[in-house]
């Protein structure tokens, strides 16, 4: 059905990212295809988790099984606006939420009178007018943790389903922000841990209640030991997808969670982000958060014992 | 402008199935309000952030200016007005009242329902617990302890 209506048409889950970006005009359609037919439920197997993209933010965050096993997941669904949006919003729309940036969620009369952008009816970046691409901001709160959790989605479209990583998602374009097809639905996260996997997400906002993102960090850690054996550092809300910090999950391997190897992974993790000034507060500050996030998410999966949380 | 679709629609509101003819775009907030008069759900931002729209889904709290009534049939909805039982309030209505709870009550209908959906999940919900259930609900009046002392107050009423 989205293949035959064409660009005019757009799928809502929650509604709750789509909706208000509708009534500012940052879309224009004809036709929404409701997704409420997905299912809904969270399935618990011994070394993953299968969860439908129709799950609610609040039904993963409360769920017991995701707390215990995946309790960054369960952190980051939890981190995700506020309680009535999450009764509302699924993680399948948080996956592919739009990207953000101050100068395009406005109202149409406020980017009107300021100069449309490329984003949305116009043709050049109002933070980086001499750059031919668009750097509004990845802002999932779960799809980082979801990635650092070697996370992997189902797609179903007019040309039949695949499995891919949840990294494959993503573009680093803040306009066309997502790799897959238009006609394709996510239909579930499929999470996998191994016994010994911790995982925590820390988020920076402004006002804790409901807030996008500003910065965070996903950290999912494998011990053989007191030995990090493997782990995946993931940041959120400081490039236009989800930025894997690879220089700090290397310098980790092998080496004890210890306060002086956390603050120097930290220190690594945060050179590849450079927030640029589109998103809340200023960007050289963000920029400096970034390894404080990274900090706390490893000091508190070396607290915790296996998949529980600090 | 194009033509307007309208959808006939049955929705559960306070207990009552509701046979509605309305335009398919509308929001819950507006076809309350304006095709039910149902007025004591609040317009605020209309963007989900002041949460002043809130009803009940099911018996949880959902932004209603974020809700298209055409995904609702078959859901229990609940607004304000389904809060008291004929001319008996509602506990938390009545705390709410005692202790001035309320100064503008812009606020208060969303407030009373997310209240309302943690008491009846948590009877013995922690102060904390009870800021993170109305932390979707801005007050611009109160300061907030009132609220949170009220709630406290109707939780060992209906203890
Ligand atoms: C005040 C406010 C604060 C917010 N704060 C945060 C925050 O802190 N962090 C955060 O991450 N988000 C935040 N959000 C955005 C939003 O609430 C969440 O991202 C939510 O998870 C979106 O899910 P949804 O089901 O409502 O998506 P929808 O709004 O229904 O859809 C969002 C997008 O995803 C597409 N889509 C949805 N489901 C699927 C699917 N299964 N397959 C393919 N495409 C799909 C839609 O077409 C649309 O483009 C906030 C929103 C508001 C209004
Ligand atoms: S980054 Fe530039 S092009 Fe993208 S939304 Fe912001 S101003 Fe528009
Ligand atoms: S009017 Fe719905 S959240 Fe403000
Ligand atoms: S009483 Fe006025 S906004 Fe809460």
């Amino acid at each position: 059905m989205a293949a035959e209506l064409g660009p005019r048409a757009m799928f809502v889950a929650g509604g709750t990212d789509l909706f208000p970006k509708l009534k500012r005009r940052q879309f224009e359609v004809d036709s929404l295809i409701g997704l409420d037919f997905l299912p809904r439920a969270i399935r618990n197997r011994s070394d993953e988790c299968v969860i439908d993209a129709g799950v609610t933010l609040a039904h993963a965050s409360h769920d017991p099984h995701l707390n215990e096993r995946f309790s960054g997941y369960a952190q980051a669904a939890g981190h995700v606006s506020s309680p009535p949006l999450r009764n509302a919003g699924t993680i399948g729309g948080n996956l592919c939420v739009d990207t953000r940036c101050n100068y395009y969620d406005m109202t149409y009369e406020w980017r009107k009178a300021a100069g449309f952008c490329l984003k949305k009816d116009g043709d050049i970046c109002l933070v980086a007018p001499s750059s031919p691409r668009c750097w509004a901001v990845s802002s999932s709160d779960t799809a980082p943790m979801a990635i650092a959790l070697d996370g992997l989605v189902t797609l179903v479209g007019a040309s039949g389903e695949r499995e891919l990583p949840v990294t494959a998602l993503y573009r680093d374009d803040g306009d066309r922000y997502m790799a897959k097809q238009p006609d394709e639905v996510v239909t579930c996260l499929r999470l996998r841990r191994s016994l010994n996997t911790r995982s925590a997400y820390v988020k920076l906002r402004r006002r804790g209640s409901i807030d996008f993102p500003i910065a965070g960090a996903a950290v999912a850690v494998e011990l053989d030991g007191d030995r990090v054996e493997s782990c995946r550092i993931v940041l959120s809300a400081v490039a236009s997808y989800p930025l894997e910090a690879k220089a700090a999950e290397e310098f980790l391997k092998g080496r004890r969670l210890q306060e002086d190897v956390i603050r120097e992974a930290a220190e690594i993790a945060s050179k590849p982000a450079k927030p640029l000034d589109n998103a809340d507060l200023s960007h050289f500050w963000r920029k400096r958060m970034v390894r404080v996030v990274v900090e706390q998410a490893l000091a508190r999966v070396s607290d915790q014992q296996p998949g529980l949380d600090g | 402008m194009r033509d307007v679709e309208r959808v006939v629609l049955i929705l559960d509101v306070n207990g009552e199935a509701r046979q509605l003819l309305v335009p398919s775009h509308k929001t819950l907030l507006e076809v309350l309000r304006e095709d039910m008069q149902l007025t004591g759900t609040k317009h605020g931002c209309e963007l989900g952030e002041c949460g002043t729209c809130t009803v009940l889904i099911d018996g949880k709290p959902q932004l209603s200016c974020l809700l298209l009534p055409i995904q609702l049939e078959g859901r229990a909805i609940t607004t304000i007005e389904g809060m008291a039982n004929g001319s008996d309030l509602h506990p938390l209505q009545v705390a709410f009242a005692e202790l001035g709870a309320a100064q503008c009550g812009y606020c208060t209908p969303g407030i009373l329902l997310a209240a309302r959906s943690l008491l009846e999940e948590n009877p013995r919900p922690t102060r904390d617990e009870i800021r993170e259930a109305l932390a979707g609900n801005l007050c611009r009046c109160t300061g907030y302890t009132k609220i949170l002392q009220a709630v406290e107050l109707a939780a060992e009423r209906l203890r």
